[in-house]
């Protein structure tokens, strides 16, 4: 064993990062050399490596899911149609994804053999989402469904070099020729789960209700939840917080956390996860769900949730494809064509109140009732719609106002 | 911080006492609740934070801490999902199956960065980015379809000696989960063992001048790869408290960069147990302080507050580089070099 090598001062090195210790004599400095060429080879092994295992997972993420192998042809000579769906989340999401996903299930099962469908997941909006579409296409789809927003501007520039291909672009806000957008009014079945909460509550009570961002689309939701309290427990209140996140669990639960703490009656999602209704759950809080149905995992507390039933159209939008009448459009899906709907209603509503939803409901599947009907005064008493009108679209698209009753901060 | 808040608070309009009780009892008093996100947020950080002094004490850095929590979560969820056997054993064992792969997961650091002296910011690193939010975790989840049901079997706050609705101390001493009670446990008994135990001291010598540890018998290698190991085994555990206690659902990442915080909270807390103790509270009570503000109606800047703990943390991080405090605040002398014996 021998002598020791002298101690470093531990004062010479750096606090956190590497520093090569000990640089005295030359013979050691040969011996370093040799090691550290061992130790670079090593870091480039692990960074490779590393490199190529996310590689493996993002590819993996990212896979391409063919299913109903069929023959090669891809054209509809063969009398299959060719659908391609581009996701942004993965399938299992829990959410808005799952959700597309599984209309795309209900497309292969209704269709069987006449559809030949392929899904694209984990596709960040960006260059890689023409990339992914450009492959689609080349692999013979003849329709792709494109599921966020952030796609816009690849699926316009697709739908210019590649005419003969049907584009899809849900939530989006342009169509051209041959790229059709589609969406629907969640807020015609937002206001019957506002029903459901008011109902839940004592009189006059409060529902905490967990908002992502302050923007028109969900400030239109929270107005018309409000409204739907209102409609059965007149001088009850809804109160916001922004969490400033789609998703985002953890700050979920701690916003609807904070909402109890002080003291609301029940809680209510407009996030992507369900995370806030476990925080209801731990309290024994009556809980409105959003975009996914947890009727199952809440069943204590849960009221009910609006959801959006994508299958159909996907299925019409196909079968056009195949008979040749595919035309674009900008679709937005209500109550009457079951594009939104209600989640199963949880034991905390009574058959009264469930009675008082469906009458609600089949009136504004008939036209006989709007949410936004005036008079509709804003928090600071202003009527902003007049008795006798209702709001128009591009006022429903532009609100940035709460209703008379919601107590939070429009601007976030 | 506390000049911000009595800021704030002197912005209300009505009488700040509304904001503080909300007009109830005093365990709905504000100070009151956010103490008790403090301590609920603060857990994980503070679990993850202890394993990652552990091992920064016995000269290793292991980056990987966010990937090594998020290993943790997957098996906590997977065995809470698919274990049979009585609620309390089903947690049992998803803890057990976290501290399992959280220190696997530590175990492949250590062989790389002591056994083959990898640079220990790249394997950390990888590690990270192997097992993290878009790798192996993610995988593992899909594969499994954890995403399709909640996890049934959950961490539940304790009433101990019926007590949890006693004024101020009954909400935050008598009515929190097993892992916090543990996290406590554990707080003391490492105070303990790194500055009254023999082989804490062992540990620190290996940290501050692996050679001098060398030459008076200490196995260097040895004691590096038990203590990444158990730094591995709490992060895991860290990553456990997410799925069974947070928000009982699997989503991908869902430990959101904590292990990040906790690394900064090893440095924070000067690789001190009960400083590491405060940072993670102070962390917790800040992450949901401006959500809480919001429900009381308080006019907030709500990213000012939110970035206010990464502040600290820069400030913190400055002040501790100085010479001045590098001499006063023991980081580990050795700490991301690979002891090699006789190289000098």
């Amino acid at each position: 064993m021998g002598v020791r090598t002298a101690v470093p001062s531990p004062l010479r090195q750096s606090l956190i990062l590497p520093v090569s210790t000990g640089v005295d004599s030359p013979g050691a400095n040969v011996h370093r050399t040799t090691s550290r060429s061992v130790k670079l080879l090593s870091v480039a092994l692990v960074a490779v490596l590393s490199l190529v295992a996310a590689g493996c997972g993002g590819d993996d993420d990212a896979a391409t899911t063919t299913t109903k192998a069929s023959g090669s042809s891809g054209s509809s000579d063969s009398g299959v149609t060719k659908a391609a769906w581009v996701y942004v989340g993965p399938t299992n999401d829990g959410g808005w994804t799952q959700a597309h996903d599984a209309g795309r299930k209900m497309v292969e099962e209704e269709l069987g053999d006449k559809v030949e469908t392929t899904f694209k997941e984990s596709v960040p909006e960006g260059p890689e989402a023409k990339q992914v579409m450009e492959d689609l296409i080349k692999d013979g789809n003849q329709i792709i469904f494109a599921t966020s927003f952030g796609y816009g501007d690849a699926l316009a520039e697709l739908a210019k070099k590649y005419p003969d291909v049907k584009f899809e672009h849900a939530t989006g806000a342009a169509s051209s020729e041959n790229l059709a957008t589609y969406y629907g009014a969640s807020e015609d079945t937002i206001y019957l789960t506002g029903i459901a909460a008011g109902a839940a509550i004592a009189d006059g009570g409060t529902v905490g209700f967990v908002a992502p961002f302050p923007i028109p689309e969900v400030i239109r939701h929270i107005n018309a939840f409000e409204l739907g309290v209102q409609s059965v427990n007149p001088t009850a209140t809804t109160k916001v917080v922004w969490t400033n996140t789609w998703f985002d669990p953890e700050v979920e639960r701690k916003a609807a956390d904070s909402l109890i703490a002080d003291g609301v009656d029940a809680i209510a999602s407009g996030q992507d996860s369900p995370a806030s209704g476990e925080a209801a759950l731990a309290k024994d809080l009556p809980f409105v769900g959003y975009d996914s149905d947890q009727s199952e995992n809440l069943a204590d507390v849960w009221l009910t949730a609006s959801l959006y039933d994508w299958g159909p159209y996907y299925k019409k939008q196909i079968e056009a494809v195949a008979d040749g009448t595919w035309k674009t459009g900008d679709y937005y899906g209500g109550i009457e064509d079951g594009f939104v709907h209600l989640a199963p209603f949880g034991q905390l509503v009574s058959k009264d109140t469930q009675a008082t939803i469906e009458k609600q409901q089949d009136a504004i599947a008939d036209g006989s009732f709007e949410v936004f009907a005036g008079p509709i005064e804003d928090q600071d008493g202003e009527v902003k719609i007049a008795e006798g009108e209702t709001a128009t679209l591009p006022e429903l698209l532009s609100m940035d106002w709460f209703v008379k009753g919601v107590e939070g901060n429009p601007a976030g | 911080m506390i000049a911000a808040l009595t800021h704030l608070l002197a912005q209300v309009p009505d009488a700040p006492t509304t904001v503080l009780t909300s007009g109830r009892g005093i365990n709905d008093n504000l100070f009151v609740i956010i103490a008790i996100s403090a301590i609920f947020y603060g857990t994980p950080l503070l679990l993850a934070a202890l394993g990652e002094m552990l091992t920064e004490r016995s000269g290793i850095l292991n980056l990987g801490v966010e990937g090594m929590m998020l290993m943790g979560a997957v098996a906590a969820a997977w065995t809470s999902i698919h274990a049979s056997g009585p609620g309390w054993s089903v947690v049992l064992q998803a803890l057990v199956a976290s501290m399992v792969v959280g220190g696997l997961t530590a175990l492949l650091h250590a062989v790389l960065v002591i056994t083959f002296r990898v640079e220990q910011i790249v394997s950390g690193l990888a590690i990270t980015i192997l097992a993290g939010a878009a790798g192996l975790s993610s995988y593992l989840a899909s594969t499994w379809e954890l995403a399709s049901g909640p996890v049934p079997h959950r961490l539940d706050l304790l009433d101990v000696g019926g007590l949890a609705d006693t004024p101020v101390v009954g909400p935050l001493l008598f009515h929190q989960n097993v892992l916090t009670y543990f996290s406590w446990l554990l707080v003391g008994f490492l105070w303990w063992y790194l500055f009254r135990s023999r082989t804490g001291l062992h540990l620190r010598a290996v940290g501050e001048s692996p050679a001098t540890a060398d030459a008076m018998g200490i196995h260097v290698n040895r004691y590096r790869y038990v203590h990444t190991v158990i730094g591995g085994t709490l992060a895991g555990l860290g990553g456990a408290f997410f799925p069974l206690a947070i928000i009982p659902l699997w989503s991908d990442g869902v430990t959101g960069g904590r292990g990040w915080i906790a690394l900064a909270l090893v440095i924070f807390g000067f690789w001190r147990p009960e400083l590491i103790l405060a940072g993670a509270y102070l962390f917790g009570a800040f992450s949901s302080l401006s959500l809480t503000l919001q429900a009381r109606n308080v006019e907030v800047p709500t990213q000012l507050l939110d970035s206010l703990p990464y502040l600290m943390t820069i400030i913190v991080l400055v002040v501790v580089s100085t010479g001045w405090a590098r001499r006063r605040v023991g980081a580990p002398a050795a700490l991301g070099t690979a002891y090699e014996r006789e190289a000098r």
